[in-house]
């Protein structure tokens, strides 16, 4: 128990501080600058648990940590658009960096220009890994990024309808409605062999690798939504771009991406950075942030946010969009992340991924009962049919220390989707194996 | 022709891909421990692909350098107005970083992840209790994204109603400029509502505004200028009666901790910026966090998902939940839970008496600089401020200095320029936020700066205009940039 008063060790002044300040504001009571708010609302009390210390609360804490399952102490082959990569130590070391990390949006440039080279970095690299022209500097996800891809065909094309594929992530699909129908969008829901277009329809929305793991026919998609006038959007993972050809060369005209695999912590699900490149034509639509490089008073190089004009502390309501974040920090994690890994590390991590999955396929679809109900090219991520309900197997699969897949027999009876990164031992694959051969017999 | 300096300067800033060296590298890998598998069709693979090869020394000196370029509040006196620079505490990075928080996935099932969603659960109810409101999700991803589900709860609850007709919201012109986009995006009109000579709302334009047509009416309080609406309940209460919905932008909520609470003003939905007053570092320019916080007749419209507890079996339980009416998803998973374990850890260290006393401070810093350089700069709105003041460099402007020039000027003497032109109402606007983090000692020295750049102003102006003078870069040319856009690097 505390038998002192409770000091807070972020607040500097001093009982004998804040009395000289109030005599030379020329009030008697800190209480006198309070009383614009009427006396009735004044001071409530707060029903908060008492302050801990330090200490106290990294134990607290702590224990709340450690009822969580932990990926990596547990097999885990969960995806879905968050993805456990190896994280190189000098990501962390650099992102933790006061400077970077407790400065504020770069509005002031010339004490701002480690966070705009950096972005400016940023934007370079997400161009030359997308294979787009020009990248933003960063978005709050993947689904909102995606979301506003589409609002931004729609302004492009002055067209209010959204096509989006029926194998796009559930929740980025939902995150589009969200965002979508109040503005008088339209969304209609179309499979990837039928994609045709209704009239007025600005974009063609498409994920690959899909939802299920799934690389789409882009090159034929490309082809019959440029026929109709509209812009191809299609969101992606960065990390497959280290092997598989860009949407760009697929002449796509928007690409999103989860930046999360980039080098940012699972964190359940954020802070996470979403990606955004587009075609240069279509730069002055762009939603986010975007810093550019210029001349300072002595004609040296350096580095300033620009097109602010698009941006809601100008243009208010015709904004191109609310967002003010660009998630710089978690942004800069990717950044170090590209450069550390580099252009053969990329590509060594997204062929791990690719030859760890194939082979967990190879021996799945051997086992009794299990089979692939999804034909195509898979990259790190393919779905399982089960012969018991997925959740059922997940629960036998905890029992023996592996998180399972995802079940996703909401979209395919009996399915699980399965993912399979740089992080997973063969000996992970193998058990996982053993373990679903186990439960498939007793089914 | 160089000299070694002017070669070190260029070295230091050369672009990543322009030191790229074939055959370096920065890291390794395992080797592929499972069969090799057949490779897909050739035509499907990328040849080339260009990321920068260098090595980790090589990288962290860069990053290392370009982070010194930066002023950051862990460096220097940050009184950024709206902004609430407040330090950042180093536990809570900390604390963040446990394995048990920052490696969990976000598609594992909920019986596995009992200790992050009850920290969840907790975080809304404290920040429930904090705004006096009723229901909390914590999904928005900032404080714009939280405006934004807002406004999309105020266009799902009347429409639930079958009240179709209200198209309008209501912005005072001293908002920020998130506030009528974020109106925009809900698909609303917006209309803008006058302030009086105080910094008030102009009431009886309010009153001529207000109709059956009004969706909802966006509030930040205290405002922009840093004062406190004293009629804020009564215009909630018209709102009200018209069937409106009263919006509170949080952003300035480090004025209010247990001084008051903004739902029992009358508000129906207040987003917080925990980056702002839950002291989360702001990352330069994220991520922060901006949970909605509701009165009982939005909870069944709250953005997906909240954390709900039930007793199971063993106990009390948590549960990742969609709630009723739900507005939707707005994000791919359940909201930036890095910078909610922060935020979280912050209101358990301080409690109910730290919290009221860091808003206390803060008042009391704001007014001390207040009073100490009204002589010297101009003070459009001459009455006791909350946790922000805003002057106006109109006085300076007879000698042609701008308040550009004033915060160009306060860079020199290493402290970060306040807000400048903003509110937009304020002509010349410096808007000063030092926050409850600043000692006496730190606030006398700011203060003993501006008084010195406001005679400056008078005697050598041109000292103003040129500056900042031992930055990196001076100042840049914007038009430039914006004309002729380099966004990329491209291969010389």
């Amino acid at each position: 128990m505390s038998t002192h008063p409770f000091a807070v060790p972020y607040l500097p002044n001093t009982d004998s501080d804040r009395q000289e300040m109030l005599k030379a504001i020329g009030v008697d009571s800190a209480g006198d600058l309070f009383r614009d708010i009427p006396p009735k609302y004044r001071n409530p009390s707060l029903n908060l648990p008492a302050p801990l210390s330090e200490m106290e609360l990294l134990g607290e804490v702590g224990s709340m940590a450690q009822q969580n399952l932990i990926p990596g102490e547990y097999a885990c082959f969960l995806g879905g658009g968050a993805y456990r990569h190896y994280i190189p130590s000098v990501v962390r070391q650099i992102v933790s960096r006061g400077e970077f990390m407790t400065s504020y949006t770069p509005y002031q440039p010339e004490v701002s220009q480690g966070t705009l080279q950096a972005t400016y970095e940023f934007q370079s690299l997400i161009c030359q890994l997308t294979g787009m022209e020009v990248a933003n500097a960063g978005m709050y996800d993947g689904a909102s990024s995606f979301a506003e891809a589409a609002l931004m065909a729609c302004r492009l094309t002055k067209r209010d309808r959204i096509a989006v594929l029926d194998t796009v992530s559930p929740s980025y699909r939902e995150v589009l409605v969200t965002y979508a129908l109040p503005q008088g969008l339209q969304v209609d829901t179309v499979t990837p062999g039928t994609a045709y277009l209704e009239e007025g329809t600005a974009c063609l929305l498409v994920q690959s690798p899909n939802f299920l793991g799934y690389l789409e026919e882009l090159e034929h998609l490309s082809r019959r939504t440029h026929d109709q006038g509209a812009l191809l959007v299609v969101a992606t993972d960065p990390i497959y771009l280290g092997m598989f050809r860009t949407p760009g060369d697929y002449d796509a005209d928007i690409v999103t991406a989860e930046g999360q695999p980039l080098g940012v912590p699972l964190s359940f699900g954020g802070p996470y950075v979403g990606i955004f490149a587009c075609k240069e034509k279509y730069l002055r639509q762009m939603p986010g942030r975007i810093v550019g490089r210029t001349l300072d008073s002595r004609g040296r190089e350096g580095y300033v946010l620009t097109l602010q004009t698009r941006e809601q502390h100008i243009r208010r309501e015709r904004a191109t969009s609310n967002i003010c974040t660009s998630e710089a920090l978690v942004a800069l994690a990717a950044t170090v992340y590209l450069s550390a890994l580099g252009k053969r590390g990329l590509r060594q991590v997204a062929e791990l991924c690719y030859h760890k999955a194939h082979y967990a396929s190879s021996l799945i679809s051997q086992i009794p009962g299990y089979s692939l109900p999804v034909q195509g090219t898979f990259f790190k991520e393919f779905v399982i049919r089960c012969p018991l309900p997925p959740h059922e197997i997940n629960t036998r699969l905890l029992e023996h220390g592996i998180i399972g897949g995802l079940d996703i027999s909401a979209h395919i009876s009996d399915g699980m989707l399965l993912c399979f990164t740089e992080m997973n031992t063969r000996e992970e694959i193998e058990s996982l194996v053993g373990v679903l051969a186990e439960v498939g017999k007793r089914a | 022709m160089t000299t070694p300096e002017l070669d070190l300067v260029r070295r230091r800033r050369q672009l990543l891909m322009d030191r790229s060296v074939s055959g370096r590298v920065a890291t390794t890998l395992p080797p592929l421990d499972v069969p090799v598998q057949r490779l897909p069709s050739e035509e499907l693979l990328r040849r080339d692909l260009q990321l920068p090869e260098v090595t980790e020394g090589e990288l962290v000196r860069y990053f290392a350098h370009l982070s010194q370029l930066n002023f950051s509040v862990d460096t220097n006196f940050y009184p950024l107005g709206s902004c609430t620079m407040k330090y950042n505490p180093k536990l809570h990075d900390e604390v963040a970083s446990l394995p048990g928080l920052s490696q969990i996935h976000p598609r594992q099932p909920d019986s596995t992840l009992q200790g992050a969603l009850k920290l969840m659960y907790q975080l809304q109810s404290y920040l429930a209790e904090i705004t006096g409101m009723a229901g909390v999700s914590l999904a928005p991803l900032a404080g714009a994204h939280g405006e934004l589900a807002g406004m999309l709860m105020a266009r799902a609850y009347h429409l639930e109603r079958g009240d179709t007709r209200r198209s309008t919201v209501l912005v005072p012109d001293s908002a920020h400029g998130t506030n009528p986009a974020s109106a925009a995006m809900a698909g609303f009109e917006v209309v803008t509502v006058p302030s009086d000579r105080r910094g008030n709302m102009d009431l009886e334009a309010l009153k001529s505004m207000i109709s059956d047509r009004l969706a909802a009416i966006m509030i930040t309080m205290p405002n922009t200028l840093g004062l406190f609406e004293p009629d804020i309940a009564k215009i909630c209460q018209m709102v009200y009666e018209v069937g409106g919905i009263v919006y509170g932008d949080g952003a300035n909520m480090n004025a209010l901790l247990g001084r008051a609470k903004l739902g029992e003003l009358g508000f129906d939905v207040v987003h917080t910026n925990l980056h702002k007053t839950f002291s989360t570092p702001h990352g330069g320019g994220g991520p922060g966090a901006g949970p909605v916080c509701v009165s009982s007749r939005l909870v069944p419209y709250l953005p997906a998902p909240v954390v709900e507890r039930g007793n199971g079996g063993e106990g009390e339980e948590y549960h990742l939940v969609a709630p009723e009416k739900t507005i939707g998803k707005i994000a791919a998973f359940h909201g930036a839970f890095g910078v909610l374990v922060r935020a979280y850890t912050y209101i358990r260290l301080l409690g109910e008496s730290g919290l009221r006393q860091a808003s206390e401070d803060a008042v009391i810093n704001a007014n001390y600089i207040l009073s100490q350089l009204k002589g010297d700069y101009h003070l459009p709105y001459d009455r006791p401020c909350m946790h922000e003041v805003v002057f106006s460099a109109n006085k300076q402007k007879a000698n042609g200095v701008r308040a550009l020039d004033i915060a160009k000027r306060l860079i020199d003497y290493g402290i970060h320029p306040p807000t400048m032109y903003f509110p937009l109402i304020v002509e010349e606007a410096l808007m000063i936020e030092p926050t409850e983090t600043e000692s006496k000692e730190t606030l006398d020295y700011f203060i003993h700066a501006m008084k010195t750049i406001a005679q400056e102003a008078e005697g050598s102006p041109q000292l103003l205009k040129s500056a900042p003078h031992n930055t990196p870069n001076t100042r840049l040319d914007e038009a430039r940039a914006a004309r002729q856009p380099d966004l990329r690097w491209k291969q010389s």
